[in-house]
């Protein structure tokens, strides 16, 4: 049974952590009876980093012409899955800006030409800013952009771009992106033709509780619809490099274990919540296990968004496996659908 | 995880080397975790200590060179350095506003005459009055005694005298001998370090203790360890902190250091089991600050400080930052619904500069 939203606000500023977390890992028990705690092989790929967007609480973003603005090579973008493959990868995270000069034949065509000479691997990519950008430039429907870009190979879609879902916040931190509607709209018609998302919610700048519970009853909700969500990924505002980052006090580890263990324990109908070694640290991922979490995301084989933000902790695939099993669980590797491909 | 050693808990009463043990090997840690946290605020109520710290390293020539310290040279090596007393000062003169207690720890320099150590402590007492010195762990007083020629008791008087504060608690690594004697074989026998801390409790200075975990010691070990600790602090209470490090392998794998909820549990269990020290500190340096904060929850009620130039943990790459501000560690204990309170090195609270 879902919980209230009064009493999400109140998990969030009163329950004890303690008692939340064990709320949380309880449930991650019941839900993962077998001890498992999976993570997937896979490299993050930023196709540009120019973007009309401009978030305060992003560090990669450049204009166009502005010096280190790039789209990808082709020859490198190819390189990179090669290797992505050659180290056990299974999945290539493709994620760029809303760049105003790429169109929906560069797209398409990046995708073909992916899978032709790499039919095995899972493309997870285009968060929802980035297909609501391409609909509205081609003026085709957001059903159709999918459709044309799961045609040419588009297998999943990442739950980037969600921030928080709340009008209010992102009015303030990310005027320029698409609003929480579109977001969910994205969603919705990605998982009425059968593609599985993620869901993220980026915290810790300016949402008060209440935005933190209607992000999670918005997704509740479409998950109970759709059934699309494979998984949940909360993760803390990194402010380093900034603009918001300069006027915020940031979450703590403290709030991050809070959030995580309350959308173990909200989102009963999503079955995987990922912990986020990337912003937290391994000892803080480990401990968040604990706190609901029975992923640990991924090897990130290259991952520059937050390593532009200032964070940058180099960890490898063995790295992983030694913090999961020093944490108490079996560590496995998956794919993107969360089947395990290996057990160690 | 048996109902048993809670209740002994909440019923105050001391825990055995059998409870300990079940505590380690349990899984329970929410459990382990609210009887910690019920122990500390049951002894400080909301209350967790910070200062305003500094660390001076006068040498990182050491005769000893422990395999798992990164920080060490010998002599001739690239990085070796000593600084004149001089150097230290003006090191000092440069940030002297910014702390009111000073760390220093070094390596046992190969030709240092014990004066140096005399002469470091006055001049640094003469020029910053203000400043606490919490200085030479068991091992470098040991080795003082034998440059010195002078007995321990005399050896830590004539520090004393000059204006030595306190000891911190380095040095003690884990006492089981033959860890011990793989680890740092080196170092000061365990007797020895118990010792140092016993005599220096008798003349009336407070310090702190270490144990270094997550390398090739057992439970068995810890619970040692602590027992050891407790068993001097019944007779001499002059242990102020216990401060668990988390071991850093010199070339640093996430995966072959204690995880995450090793850490809190430790802190933990070491709440319960120092049922005789005032303070657990949560080592921020060592852990990070993201599970330095946890353990507050945990049963920490120490933070140690800003920690302004620590170099011995950086060397072997830990991933801390270098220093926090007063305004860091305030926002990490307000955030974990605790109060900040800012203390010198002898727990005496220093008029709050925070709201």
């Amino acid at each position: 049974m879902r919980v209230e939203q009064d009493e999400a606000v109140r998990h969030l500023t009163d329950t004890p952590l303690l008692d939340l977390g064990a709320q949380a890992d309880q449930m991650r028990a019941s839900m993962h009876p077998e001890g498992l705690v999976t993570f997937i092989v896979d490299r993050n790929i930023n196709y540009t980093n120019v973007c009309i967007n401009k978030c305060s609480f992003c560090a990669f973003y450049k204009d166009e012409g502005a010096d280190g603005a790039y789209i990808i090579d082709e020859g490198v973008l190819m390189d990179k899955i090669r290797e992505t493959i050659a180290q056990g990868g299974t999945q290539i995270l493709m994620q760029g800006g809303l760049h105003p000069a790429l169109d929906m034949r560069y797209y398409t065509g990046m995708l073909i030409k992916i899978k032709k000479e790499f039919p095995s691997i899972n493309i997870h990519g285009f968060s929802p800013p980035e297909i609501a950008y391409m609909a509205s430039q081609s003026g085709a429907a957001i059903r159709d952009t999918l459709i044309a870009l799961r045609d040419a190979g588009l297998d999943s879609i990442p739950g980037g771009g969600a921030e928080v879902l709340s009008d209010r916040v992102r009015s303030v931190i990310s005027p320029r992106k698409i609003n929480t509607a579109t977001w969910l709209d994205v969603m919705k018609e990605a998982h009425l033709l059968g593609m599985r998302t993620t869901a993220t919610m980026m915290f810790g700048t300016i949402e008060k509780p209440e935005d933190i519970a209607s992000h999670l009853e918005a997704i509740w909700r479409l998950q109970d619809k759709t059934g699309g969500f494979t998984a949940f990924i909360p993760w803390t505002f990194q402010p380093g490099a900034t603009s918001l980052g300069r006027e915020t006090t940031h979450a703590t580890a403290a709030d991050y274990l809070r959030v995580l263990a309350l959308c173990r324990v909200y989102l009963d109908n999503i079955k995987n919540i990922q912990a986020s070694w990337v912003t937290q640290g391994i000892k803080t991922a480990q401990v968040g296990l604990r706190f609901g979490a029975n992923d640990f995301g991924s090897t990130m084989i290259e991952e520059n968004v937050v390593k532009a933000a200032g964070v940058a902790f180099i960890v490898s695939k063995n790295d992983i496996i030694g913090a999961i099993r020093s944490s108490g669980f079996k560590p496995a590797q998956r794919d993107t659908y969360y089947n395990v491909l290996n057990y160690f | 995880m048996s109902r048993r050693v809670f209740d002994k808990v909440y019923e105050g009463k001391r825990l055995d080397d059998k409870d300990a043990l079940e505590l380690f090997r349990s899984d329970d840690l929410f459990g382990i975790g609210r009887a910690a946290a019920f122990v500390s605020e049951r002894l400080h109520g909301k209350k967790v200590f910070y200062t305003r710290n500094r660390h001076i390293n006068p040498t990182n020539l050491c005769i000893n060179r422990c395999k798992f310290c990164a920080f060490s040279r010998s002599v001739g090596q690239d990085g070796a350095y000593a600084h004149t007393i001089g150097e230290i000062i003006d090191k000092l003169a440069a940030t002297a506003s910014t702390f009111n207690e000073l760390h220093i720890v070094g390596g046992l320099h190969p030709d240092w005459p014990f004066s140096y150590y005399l002469d470091l402590i006055s001049e640094i007492k003469l020029a910053f009055p203000h400043v606490q010195i919490k200085a030479f762990t068991a091992v470098e007083i040991d080795h003082f005694t034998k440059i010195s020629g002078r007995g321990l008791e005399a050896t830590l008087a004539a520090l004393k005298e000059r204006g030595l504060d306190m000891l911190p608690g380095g040095g003690a690594e884990i006492f089981n001998e033959n860890v011990r004697s793989r680890l740092c074989p080196e170092k000061i026998p365990a007797s020895r370090w118990l010792e140092v801390h016993e005599a220096a409790h008798n003349i009336g200075i407070k310090t702190n203790a270490t144990m270094l975990y997550g390398h090739i010691e057992t439970y068995d070990d810890r619970i040692a360890h602590l027992m050891a600790l407790r068993a001097l602090q019944d007779r001499t209470r002059g242990f102020q902190a216990f401060i668990p490090l988390s071991y850093q392998p010199v070339e640093s794998i996430a995966a072959c250091s204690p995880s995450g909820i090793d850490d809190l549990k430790t802190i933990a269990i070491s709440r319960l089991i120092l049922d005789n020290f005032p303070h657990i500190k949560a080592y921020w340096i060592m852990l990070g600050e993201k599970i330095c904060q946890i353990a507050l929850y945990f049963g920490a009620t120490d933070i140690d400080g800003t920690v302004i130039e620590e170099k011995i943990a950086h060397s072997a790459g830990a991933s801390s930052a270098e220093a926090l501000t007063a305004q860091q560690m305030i926002h990490l204990i307000k955030r974990a619904q605790k109060e900040p309170v800012e203390r010198n090195a002898t727990y005496e609270e220093v008029n709050a500069t925070c709201a």
